[in-house]
């Protein structure tokens, strides 16, 4: 894996929107000129489990898919996800994350429970860390779905890509009635 | 014009482009997205048929009509086509006709990881394997020319890494391939016992014409580099090769059946160690070490699970970097971050297990895992909560409902295929008796039903059984994403169609006892249920409500009042994931809940009620 190769690491829960979101910057990601492949997961392990959408652009890329300890982003939809795929961030990575619980079923029936201080852990391991409550954005930004647009925002202003291409991505991915709204959640995330 | 697109969009658009007319399949991931891709082009016939060897019986029809066919399906798909192919593999085509087996290492979304590969070699057909949508998108055009070339079906096998993974793909434009002339040719299509001796007597010399024409064929190249080490890789594995050794000479075999001696024997005698890097069986190792060539395989490369960048490093890249460091990928033998572990992917019903080879330090603490669920107001639950507590044998299917194995639920006892669960419960009678029987039922989804359910009912009426299937109508064929099929009314490309009737059908294959409910209400499920596994004859239970995901509408949604709660936490065991218990009771997630109600059944207080509707 040659260094000029760029991977990100979207991860969350299934229904969070983690595959539009790598849409969007994968679209993002040609205007960059260079290749870009991009693995998502389908069916059955969508349905509310762990579900993880790998992005990786730069001038040739050969695997859709991401080494452990080689992404250079680590964007985490919820902090028990963010946690578990920690171990993909390289050292001096960044790591993205959206301070939110989802307790998984093991929890929510007492079989299990939700580490406390997830954000400290993982602080303490984690040099580059950013942490925001991207549903309070979404709320903000006027529909709790667009979490995944403010998590974008936030990684946008840490890429190369043009606030154009972006937008381009946006628009295209995005039904044109809740674009606006998309929008303003990805410009609340730029700002964080 | 370039543009990113998954493996099997790419597909498809080849498959446009290369003409191709007939286009037919049974969904299942990951296959899925072609039939739909294609459904969306106006000049392509696309379908769902109600199983695979449908589909491929459709596209050999419309291939010896002349027309360029393409049918697809997944890896255990094949298995359930696997009688037309064999024979079709002796007739041959007269337009050309490519089967796209969609396998899936690493088990994403299927009950098993067969290589089929083998299946190619079986039928003595040719294999193609692309590396990314650019290749699946050349490959399936060449294919069409191969196969009329060569007179034979051409299976083009993707892996859920190919099929699901996007890539830029240049498009093209459709190129109008006519329709070829329809002879009758009995000696070629009627495959009677005098007509196939002398159409196998072909098919060997095809396999000979094929090998030839391997040695030179644009599927495979070499790419020198170092000869030191050489490797020899097909499909994705390739990719993987490529990132973890970029220094190493590579022969990528595109054609993967049948192989060219030459070709690969020239190779391995160029480089001082050869290594045979793939996914899965040693399909291509075998073969090559027949030929008494030297070659490095499987005792190095895993044969189970999927492979990576980080697998290739870590077996056939510590064996190079004690030879020539410099040609291992440097970033790839760095170690994860310490005092982390790396989660096993995900894998349906299992947690946060690391895999073993992925595992680098310990975690700091074991993190709870994030199985696949039912979704909130899937109608499959209501079910499954009462098959637990009436202690039931469950033979199941395939579906979503296959989560119903997973905690809390735990009612399922088999899942073997497609089809599956009403052999299995005959099975379980005739093995234990009648009286067994009245524990046991099985259970199956309406598109399974009419994919290969029908004949194990009338096998169950035929033989005496006197079993109770319990058939899930979700009016979709949900697992793959809501695909149509011949029961919901809609065809592939959406036109209104025929709804076949569940009811008639367990009737007219001759079961008196046919009960149809709604999965929402537990009372009526539990008092079908008992009612019919007591009764000695076969018997059905059509449990039906539209899946939770096709709502429009969003239902009224439930909310529990702490001061009625008892603490009895019985609302948990359906494993709702819109429910969860804090502060001493119950809590729903208003924004989860799909408010199918089934909460306010098992609660045995009143302390569920639709939200707003709270005592004062």
């Amino acid at each position: 894996m040659s260094n000029d190769v760029l991977n990100v690491l979207l991860v969350g829960v299934g229904g969070q929107g983690t595959i539009l979101a790598g849409r969007v910057l994968s679209r993002a990601a040609i205007s960059l000129g260079g290749e870009v492949k991009v693995s998502d997961i389908h069916g059955m392990a969508q349905r509310g489990g762990s579900v993880v959408t790998q992005v990786r652009f730069g001038p040739r890329v050969y695997a859709p898919v991401i080494a452990p300890g080689t992404a250079d982003f680590l964007v985490a939809f919820e902090k028990l996800e963010a946690c578990r795929w920690l171990p993909y961030l390289k050292a001096g990575g960044c790591l993205i994350v959206n301070d939110q619980e989802m307790p998984p079923l093991p929890v929510l029936t007492g079989a299990a429970t939700y580490p406390a201080d997830l954000v400290a852990v993982m602080g303490k391991l984690v040099q580059n860390l950013v942490v925001l409550d991207a549903l309070d954005l979404a709320r903000r930004a006027g529909n709790v779905k667009t979490v995944n647009m403010v998590l974008m925002g936030a990684l946008a202003r840490r890429l190369s890509i043009s606030r154009e291409a972006w937008e381009e991505a946006l628009a295209a991915s995005v039904p044109e009635r809740f674009l606006e709204v998309n929008k303003k959640a990805f410009n609340l995330g730029w700002e964080q | 014009m370039r543009e990113l697109l998954i493996g099997n969009h790419a597909l498809a658009r080849g498959a446009w482009e290369a003409g191709v007319r007939v286009a037919a399949a049974y969904p299942g991931t990951p296959s899925t997205e072609i039939i739909e891709a294609l459904a969306r082009y106006p000049e392509v016939y696309a379908e769902w048929a109600p199983n695979e060897k449908v589909a491929l019986e459709v596209a050999i029809g419309a291939a010896i009509g002349g027309a360029r066919s393409l049918a697809a399906m997944k890896h255990v798909g094949v298995n359930v086509a696997a009688d037309p192919l064999m024979t079709l593999a002796y007739t041959g085509v007269n337009a050309g006709l490519v089967l796209v087996s969609a396998d899936d290492p690493g088990l994403f979304s299927s009950q098993n990881e067969q290589d089929n590969r083998f299946y190619a070699r079986m039928a003595q057909i040719p294999c193609l394997e692309p590396a990314d949508s650019q290749e699946v998108k050349d490959m399936v055009m060449q294919a069409f020319n191969l196969s009329e070339e060569f007179d034979t079906p051409v299976i083009l096998r993707l892996t859920t890494r190919i099929a699901h993974s996007y890539s830029l793909v240049e498009l093209g434009d459709r190129q109008e391939v006519p329709l070829k002339s329809y002879v009758k040719q009995p000696a070629k299509y009627v495959m009677l016992p005098a007509f196939g001796k002398a159409r196998h007597v072909v098919v060997e010399e095809r396999r000979l014409k094929l090998a030839a024409y391997a040695e030179t064929a644009p599927f495979n190249r070499v790419e020198w580099a170092d000869r030191r080490v050489g490797i020899i890789t097909s499909g994705i594995a390739y990719q993987y090769v490529k990132e973890a050794l970029p220094g190493v000479s590579v022969l990528k075999l595109g054609l993967t059946y049948p192989l060219p001696e030459k070709l690969i024997s020239d190779f391995v005698k160029a480089v001082k160690t050869c290594y045979v890097v793939e996914e899965l069986e040693p399909f291509l190792e075998d073969q090559i070490r027949a030929w008494g060539l030297g070659v490095v395989g499987k005792e190095l490369v895993p044969r189970v699970d999927e492979l990576s960048s980080a697998i290739v490093a870590r077996t056939v890249g510590s064996q190079v970097a004690a030879v020539a460091p410099e040609l291992v990928a440097p970033d790839l033998t760095a170690v994860a971050l310490p005092g982390m572990r790396t989660p096993g992917g995900q894998r349906a019903g299992e947690g946060s297990v690391p895999d073993a080879r992925e595992t680098t330090t310990a975690a700091p603490a074991e993190l709870p895992g994030r199985p696949p669920l039912m979704c909130p107001g899937c109608p499959h639950r209501g079910v499954f909560y009462v098959l637990k507590k009436l202690r039931l044998v469950v033979a199941g299917d395939i579906g979503c409902y296959t989560l119903g194995a997973t905690p809390p639920l735990q009612a399922m006892d088999s899942c073997i295929c497609m089809g599956a669960s009403l052999g299995v419960a005959m099975g379980l009678e005739k093995a234990r008796g009648a009286d067994f029987a009245r524990r046991v039922v099985g259970v199956i989804g309406d598109s399974t039903f009419l994919h290969s359910g029908m004949t194990g009912l009338l096998d169950m009426v035929y033989n005496g059984g006197t079993g109770t299937l319990i058939i899930l109508d979700n009016s979709t064929t949900a697992m793959t994403g809501h695909q149509d099929h011949p029961g919901t009314g809609y065809t592939a490309s959406h036109q209104p169609a025929p709804k076949v009737d569940l009811e008639q059908i367990a009737r007219a294959l001759g079961v008196h006892r046919v009960q149809v409910v709604d999965s929402y209400n537990l009372e009526t499920l539990e008092r079908a249920i008992q009612e019919e596994t007591a009764a000695r004859e076969p018997s059905v239970i059509i449990a039906r409500r539209p899946c939770a995901l096709l709502k429009k509408e969003k239902e009224a949604v439930y909310a529990v009042s702490p001061d009625n709660c008892l603490s009895c936490r019985y609302c948990l065991d359906l494993g709702c994931p819109a429910i969860s218990f804090s502060d001493g009771h119950g809590v729903i997630d208003p924004v989860l809940c799909n408010g199918c109600g089934l909460c306010t059944q098992v609660c045995p207080g009143e302390a569920i009620r639709k939200a707003g509707e709270e005592d004062e």
